[in-house]
């Protein structure tokens, strides 16, 4: 273990990472609001949706720094149903980056699966795979997700759908990204597929699968992890637009983009902080995780050293 | 070249053709067509009558033949939430989205073009820097909430713009502008920059870095040693050479504008075909849509080819026979 850190800290990575102050900023912020959110129901000073603990009396007071109606237990003011709007930003960012990190891991595993099928066998399930992909690149990502979401919708009955909701919002945000990282994928592995330790794994009898998963796919792994961080901030905010535009998360479950939604409602009667602070916790986690991203996109291109 | 146009044609309507698959499928299966068009308690029998009329009884192939013939003469069927024919809904607000994306387009292109040239002729300069950063909050703040920032200052706090619809609009024919009257335009300003801020960032960047690579080339340094004036290096020489990448992305923004006005016509409450595609997919309207993906694939097919033929324009060496590219994504 202790070799293992010693190694580590001394790797070109770590150099990188500790000469870029924004980085090291940027990486101290995402881990912030990480460990605060996963801690919520540990930290957050209410339960905002547990409807028992809610009084319609503290209904939409201001954060405590603004005038003098401000209530110390509600350091970030309530709103219209007197719900604490740090706590509801806490529980809310969790469940906007388990939804983030859910639906990347789905597009993940989808596109690196096709990718690799794509490039091992070629031919026919190629054509029709990378086919695929073109049309759907055809669409922004945000129409697809959308475009999933109505048509479960259509299937099930809408309180059925709200039960699943996280579900089907997963799905539908990891169906519209993977295409990138099959195409990444395919293409590496159209490189390896032709070099001698491939070769000498096909003549001792392995499976293709075997082949593919156990040996193609570690070589090919660190572009798609590039991807993976560059697209948390884009799940991330495809989530919350979709929430925002009230198809997301329901408003018994809201994330980031839901309390955006429902405090924009009352933004044209003056009460900004509801929307207000959702808004700049969104903003704040999706810059760090994108700073995170470009930096670790330029860390491992070899060209750029 | 006019085998590569032909060759981008065809390809063209393969992808339209299954957009339209999918639409079909969408249409037919997910939704049923004739729930939408009959009461609850209408009889089995009736209903059986009116599918047969309709042809739902036919071989899936022969439906969806139909279902394209109808779609490339812009029918669309009956909406499930208003019972009005889907294409003259979706006429109806067009011109709202279009002028609203123009808008945005123009804003994106004719800010974010000089701020990629001036950030990438001087990268050192302190205003560089600063619009650098900027570009990057650009990129990280979500569409919606810039909107929902701009209505928080400007009319929330400062009731400078109004924050919702489209203001005075004047009809000419069957086309609404919002043009001609100074409310109409007043009602535009925030949304199209709303919509536009992601694109201005993203061109800025591009155009910046193109022109830092543009710049470090021999025949940039040769031009210098001829003598010639800054103003013919930077822009007779740099600038043209990185209009190729710029169109691409361009071309494809302006794809990518038109369908996150659903985004953007959500915050200002503006009446355009986003607003309507948002509304049927919280009612499960079907045939909305259906025709929406047709529409938004038809446009991004067009702008493709629209892209391909620039190509032409403005690189001479595809001009000369050989293709280095085929253009696309």
């Amino acid at each position: 273990m202790a070799q293992w850190i010693a190694r580590a800290a001394d790797s070109d990575i770590w150099w990188s990472f500790k000469s870029s102050a924004t980085t090291v900023i940027a990486a101290a912020v995402t881990l912030l609001i990480i460990v605060v959110a996963f801690l919520s129901p540990v930290l957050a000073p209410h339960t905002p949706f547990d409807p028992s603990s809610l009084s319609l009396s503290d209904g939409l007071k201001p954060p405590v720094f603004v005038g003098d109606d401000g209530d110390w237990s509600f350091p970030l003011g309530t709103d219209d149903q007197g719900r604490d709007v740090l706590s509801s930003i806490m529980y809310g960012t969790r469940l906007s980056l388990e939804v983030g990190f859910a639906s990347v891991v789905v597009a993940m595993l989808l596109g690196i699966t096709l990718g690799l099928f794509s490039g091992y066998f070629g031919g026919a399930v190629d054509s029709v795979i990378m086919r695929i992909a073109d049309v759907q690149l055809t669409f922004p990502a945000i129409l697809v997700a959308l475009l999933i979401d109505g048509i479960v919708r259509g299937i099930l009955t809408s309180q059925r759908h709200d039960e699943i909701a996280v579900f089907v919002i997963v799905g539908a945000i990891g169906l519209s990204f993977w295409v990138q990282y099959a195409r990444t994928v395919r293409g590496s592995v159209l490189v390896e597929k032709n070099k001698e330790y491939v070769q000498a794994a096909r003549v001792i009898g392995l499976s293709p699968v075997l082949i593919m998963f156990r040996h193609v796919l570690p070589n090919v792994t660190g572009p798609v992890l590039v991807i993976a961080t560059i697209n948390l901030g884009l799940a991330i905010i495809t989530e919350a637009t979709l929430s925002f535009l009230g198809v997301g998360l329901p408003s018994t479950q809201p994330s980031l983009g839901t309390l955006i939604r429902l405090g924009n409602e009352l933004l044209q009667s003056g009460e900004w902080w509801i929307t207000l602070f959702p808004s700049i916790t969104l903003a704040a986690l999706v810059l760090a995780v994108n700073l995170l991203g470009d930096w670790l996109r330029d860390a491992l291109n070899p060209k750029l050293r | 070249m006019l085998a590569f146009i032909l060759r981008r044609l065809v390809q063209s309507v393969a992808v339209l053709l299954v957009v339209g698959l999918v639409s079909f499928f969408l249409f037919r299966y997910v939704g049923d067509p004739i729930n939408g068009m009959v009461g609850q308690d209408t009889p089995a029998s009736e209903r059986e009558a009116l599918k047969q009329k309709l042809g739902l009884n036919d071989p899936a192939p022969v439906q969806f033949l139909h279902f394209i013939g109808n779609a490339a003469q812009g029918w669309f069927g009956l909406s499930y939430r208003t019972s009005e024919p889907v294409n003259r809904m979706i006429l109806e607000r067009l011109p709202a989205t279009l002028e609203l994306s123009l808008c945005a387009a123009l804003f994106a292109l004719l800010i974010g073009l000089p701020m990629g040239v001036y950030t990438g002729l001087y990268p050192r300069h302190w205003s560089s820097r600063a619009l650098q950063a900027v570009s990057l909050l650009g990129v990280s703040l979500p569409t919606f909430v810039i909107g929902i920032l701009l209505i928080l200052v400007f009319s929330v706090m400062l009731r400078w713009l109004p924050s919702f619809g489209r203001g005075e609009t004047v009809n000419i024919g069957w086309w609404s502008t919002g043009f001609l009257r100074w409310k109409g335009i007043e009602a535009l300003i925030m949304p199209a920059i709303t919509l536009g801020l992601f694109q201005l960032t993203l061109i800025m960047r591009l155009v910046r870095s193109e022109m830092l690579e543009v710049m470090r080339t021999d025949y940039i340094k040769f031009a210098r040693a001829r003598g010639l004036t800054n103003r013919a290096i930077n822009f007779g020489h740099a600038l043209k050479n990185t209009l190729v990448p710029v169109i691409t992305i361009t071309g494809l923004q302006l794809g990518s504008i038109i369908a996150f006005s659903v985004v953007t016509e959500t915050v200002f409450a503006w009446p355009g075909v986003g607003q309507l595609f948002i509304q049927s997919v919280q009612f499960v309207d079907i045939p909305v849509m259906a025709a929406y993906l047709m529409l938004i694939g038809l446009l991004f097919v067009l702008i493709n080819l629209a892209v391909d033929l620039l190509y032409f324009a403005v690189d001479p060496r595809l001009r000369g026979g050989g293709l280095a590219r085929s253009g696309g994504h």
